[in-house]
């Protein structure tokens, strides 16, 4: 039976502003797991605490929302214990690229299969708006008191540098486009990375929706022209092709110099994707075979009767003595 | 009081085969049937520091180090400079006569306080400040010492292996240190040999050189020094089953045992020897052996089918607390292990699984703080810390185990509490057992049990609407809990207050059902669990004095105990070990007849005392404290008990023994 978009409704209450860049991206994820017509109880959905990170109880999952900058680690937990399960992590981008920094680093490192989405919206939104890392230096949005003193960083090439696999940014009002970056990333094999254009309308009075869409941007015969742009549209090839390593770094290098196109000409689309590179559950089921087919949520530990599965007599025949 | 036991202690350089040589005399008096507890002090430093350690050996049951050395085996200077003057009269001294002219000025790992301490002594007596000087001084104590020219011995069983290399020889110069020490003790020769070969399985050739080196030790003692040591060891036969255990790799046992099937951790001391055991060992034998008539069993045997722990190693202890809190929403048994730093990060995941009731294990790794404090040495400085880490109130469970037995069961406990109570437990293991190594009579694996509490093995068959009530009211609070992921409807979690389904509310009434639902559990498991898993109580009914204790002090107190009933002074042993929830009505009624009562802690505040004065109201006679980083001996405690008992102790007394 096709999943359908209302099955995926929850009746929780959505408390988001108006106009909120974050309903497009709740869209756009509904819509690619009715597509890929998951069933909604082998699936989690995973957050830090944010705005964005209310997600998980919009949709009609599993859903966890953790705590704050913790969304990827818990996300490990349950992906390592089951890992038949399709886990999709969200989260604010104070949330994954501040306080959740190291878990960003280590996660690209462990290459999981899983999707990370963060919500990029350059603000603390649920904290009233304070400056968050993806904030230019200098930049000073609505409530901020005096401009940003720090400089922003590079989600994308952030990802590079840690070893995500498969790395795209997508825009929030653009759903169907939006949505399809998600099944592409969900469907991936590794840990893929989606960094989203997410106007908060409440906090952020620079990047807009109007801002994104090509406000006081025009083209010689004065016609607006939207800031962002597809790669695909453009034959950008982000994959790689063979486990050369030749092919690899030319991928690698590509993606990083598209990494600082921003601002006036943003690309959106999928910038890297390497599916040579093992997962961290292949590198645990090469050091125990039995993990592939008997992973933890799957083991037995005891039997009916309380009686412990393991058998640890030849451990302790080890230590014997006498 | 009299001693039926014998102290033998090694020290060297770190990284010098100081280990492997306390291993092997371990392992040979171990299985010539004698009970032994070894004890390991180390600096924080991997190569060029000062280490050593003690084994204590005797026919009779002991569960303690004592402070009097009776005999030291040595082969470089510093060992000697440092421990020389602890070998009580009578005792022995090892040492290669090569030393003999070294000077403490050259020790540069001596700390200067020590040093200036060494020569004002040696001065005053007229001696060098040469290793000659300070052996005469031990000599004039009365200790006996014993040149052995390791050098030449060993060029003699290089000779028979072509092995001219004097810097591979000096590998052996540990084992030749041990057997020198059984030489002289007269100790069955085939014994320290094959725990020689034992230690060193792996590599056959390196054993047969090794074997050989302790026969020449052997020869040379036997015939230089024939019977002048009056100590005497002999195996003691028993058909007792034993094992010899350190305190990690038993944790790691009992966590395999436990269905502990995800571990994660960040690297710090004395914790991480436990999580390298479990990659070590990550696929696990299933039983389907005779052991087990269970037919279920059988067929999993057939299949050949194994299971696994998956070990992860992460990036900070904030990601491994929450790791394992996900593995227990799965609905897999998981586990963390650390010490005071790592777990201060761990506070705010604790708090989000008493949040959300989800079963997580933290074994807590106690060792010397605040701060980095004294990473590789022992206090008892967190037990106030894992009852309270987080915000807010929460349910959580806190146990402390006093010796390896106790860390065997209780690790398998810790789970069976954490699924029943949906709650994470912290299970508290001193650094003390953590790095000891002890004899303990084989496990009863027949008294483990396994209990998933209220867990349910899928489908969901009672969702409405494809959604599930995970935090249900229930009688006991206790809701019925099928992991994230079971098939058939779905639920959420969150670190907000929340409904049955898991959705965030701020709504007061919902708020008031909630607290009381996750607190009313502690009150459950306090019905519940039985008394033996939560205290011990050692000793008469009545008696002179009722000591009051947890943890690793334990073994001391129990052996100064059998020392005090010698003189006559009756002592008798509370040992708490479910500190949280507390049993105080037990308690209570366990101390109201007693005379005197008197706290045992390995640190500064008294932290227990301060806990039982918070659930008892009952205040204790006196304290007995120690923080100096070394686990109270059984000497200490005897000591201190004896002078309360004679009424001329403080009120507070601080126990500073220790190098
Ligand atoms: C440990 C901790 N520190 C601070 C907070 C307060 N806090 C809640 S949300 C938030 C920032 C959210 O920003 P972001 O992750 O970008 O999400 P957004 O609201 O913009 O979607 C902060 C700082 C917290 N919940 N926990
Ligand atoms: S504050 Fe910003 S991010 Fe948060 S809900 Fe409002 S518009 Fe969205
Ligand atoms: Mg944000």
């Amino acid at each position: 039976m096709a999943l359908k978009l209302s099955d995926l409704k929850t009746t929780a209450h959505n408390d988001w502003c108006p106009g909120c860049g974050d309903f497009g991206i709740l869209n756009a994820v509904q819509m690619a797991l009715a597509e890929m017509n998951v069933d909604p109880s082998s699936t989690v959905v995973v957050s830090g605490v944010g705005c964005s990170s209310k997600a998980p109880h919009f949709i009609k999952t599993y859903g966890v929302h953790t705590l704050h900058g913790r969304s990827l680690p818990f996300a490990t937990g349950i992906k390592l214990a089951n890992p038949n399960l399709e886990v999709i992590v969200e989260g604010g981008d104070g949330d994954g690229m501040g306080i959740g920094a190291g878990h960003f680093v280590g996660s690209g490192r462990r290459n999981i299969d899983m999707l990370y989405i963060i919500h990029d919206n350059g603000v603390y939104g649920l904290t009233k708006g304070q400056a968050s890392p993806t904030l230019g230096l200098g930049m000073k949005t609505k409530s901020l008191p005096s401009p940003n003193m720090n400089q922003g960083i590079n989600p994308l090439l952030l990802a590079i540098a840690c070893g995500y696999t498969w790395i795209a940014r997508g825009y929030s009002y653009d759903v169907r486009h939006l949505k399809d970056l998600i099944v592409k990333g969900a469907k991936h094999k590794g840990f893929a990375f989606l960094d989203v254009l997410q106007p908060c309308p409440t906090y952020n009075d620079i990047q807009t929706k109007e801002y994104w869409a090509g406000e006081g941007l025009v083209d010689s015969t004065g016609k607006q022209q939207p800031r962002t742009y597809k790669l695909e549209e453009t034959g950008y090839d982000p994959v790689v092709h063979s486990d050369d390593e030749a092919e690899m770094e030319k991928k690698v290098q590509q993606a990083v110099l598209k990494s600082f196109e921003f601002g006036d000409h943003t690309p959106i689309g999928v910038f890297y994707q390497n599916e040579f590179i093992p997962t961290y559950e292949e590198r645990i089921a090469h050091k125990s075979p039995s993990y592939k087919t008997n992973p933890p949520a799957a083991q037995q530990i005891a039997h009916e009767d309380g009686t412990p599965l393991a058998n640890i007599r030849k451990l302790l025949e080890e230590l014997r003595v006498t | 009081m009299k001693r039926d036991d014998f102290l033998w202690m090694i020290g060297g350089v770190q990284g010098s085969g100081v280990d492997t040589s306390a291993n092997v005399f371990a392992k040979a008096a171990a299985s010539g049937g004698l009970h032994v507890f070894g004890k390991r002090e180390y600096y924080s430093n991997i190569k060029g520091e000062h280490s050593y350690f003690q084994v204590r050996v005797s026919k009779d049951l002991i569960r303690s180090h004592v402070d009097t050395v009776d005999m030291l085996a040595t082969f470089e200077e510093e060992t000697i400079f440092r421990h020389a003057l602890e070998v009580r009269s009578e005792g022995a001294i090892i040492y290669d006569p090569d030393q003999d002219p070294k000077r403490l000025e050259q020790i540069p790992t001596i700390e200067a306080n020590v040093r200036a301490t060494l020569s004002s002594e040696l001065s005053k007596s007229g001696l060098s400040s040469e290793v000659r000087g300070i052996l005469e001084l031990a000599r004039r104590r009365g200790v006996h010492v014993y040149p052995v020219p390791y050098n030449e011995l060993l060029k003699q069983v290089g000779a028979k292996f072509g092995e001219t290399s004097l810097s591979t020889l000096q590998r052996m110069l540990n084992v030749m240190a041990v057997a020198a020490s059984y030489a002289l003790l007269s100790y069955d020769e085939n014994l320290v040999k094959d725990a020689v070969r034992r230690q060193f399985k792996s590599k056959p050739k390196v054993a047969e050189m090794n074997v050989e080196a302790v026969g020449a030790a052997y020869d040379y003692v036997e015939q230089k020094f024939d019977g002048s040591f009056r100590y005497k060891l002999s195996p003691s036969k028993t058909d007792e089953v034993r094992l010899f255990v350190r305190g990690n790799s038993t944790v790691a046992m009992a966590k395999e045992l436990a269905g502990c099937r995800l571990q994660t951790y960040y690297p710090i001391t004395p914790a991480s020897d436990e999580s390298e055991y479990l990659e070590a060992h990550a696929e696990i034998e299933l039983d389907g052996s005779a052991a087990h008539e269970n037919p279920q069993a059988g067929e999993v045997a057939a299949m050949g089918a194994k299971g696994n722990i998956a070990v992860v190693q992460s990036e900070d202890e904030i990601a491994a607390v929450t790791m394992a809190i996900g593995g227990g929403l799965a609905g897999v048994r998981s586990s963390t292990s650390t010490s005071g730093p790592g777990f201060s990060l761990m506070a705010e995941g604790l708090g989000y699984a008493g949040m959300n009731e989800v079963p997580v294990v933290v074994t807590l790794y106690s060792r010397g703080g605040p701060s980095t404090g004294l990473p590789t040495r022992h206090e008892q400085g967190d037990l106030r810390f894992a009852l309270y880490a987080g915000h807010g109130d929460f349910p959580r469970l806190v146990l402390a185990s006093g010796d390896l037995e106790e860390v065997f069961y209780d690790t398998v406990r810790a789970f069976n509490y954490s699924e029943r109570y949906q709650t994470p437990v912290i299970h508290i293991v001193d650094k003390a057992l953590a790095n000891s190594d002890a004899t303990l009579p084989m496990l009863d694996l027949n008294r483990v049990k396994i209990d998933r509490g209220k867990l349910v093995k899928g489908p969901i068959t009672d969702g409405v609407n494809g959604e599930y009530k995970r935090f249900v009211h229930a009688p006991d609070g206790i809701s019925p809990r099928p992991p994230v992921g079971t098939k058939g409807a779905v639920y959420w979690h969150t670190g907000d207050e929340h409904d049955e389904l898991g959705h965030i509310t701020e709504d007061p009434t919902n708020r008031d059902q909630m607290m009381e639902k996750r607190m009313g559990k502690l009150e459950v498991a306090d019905r519940e669990i039985p008394m033996e898993e939560r205290l011990n109580f050692f000793g008469p009914e009545q008696a002179d004095i009722t000591v009051v204790s947890w943890g690793s002090t334990k073994g001391a107190i129990l052996d100064a105990m059998g020392w005090l009933k010698e003189d006559g002074i009756s002592v008798n042993f509370l040992q708490i070990r479910l500190i949280n929830p507390f049993p105080t009505e037990r308690v209570k009624s366990l101390l109201s007849g007693a005379k005197n009562v008197v706290g045992i802690e390995m640190n500064y505040t008294g932290q227990l005392i301060g806990v039982l004065r918070e659930q008892t109201c009952i205040p204790v006679d006196q304290l007995v404290v120690k923080y100096n980083g070394r686990p109270m001996s059984c000497e200490e405690i005897y000591d201190s008990l004896k002078s309360i008992h004679e009424g001329k102790a403080p009120k507070r007394i601080v126990l500073r023994h220790g190098a």
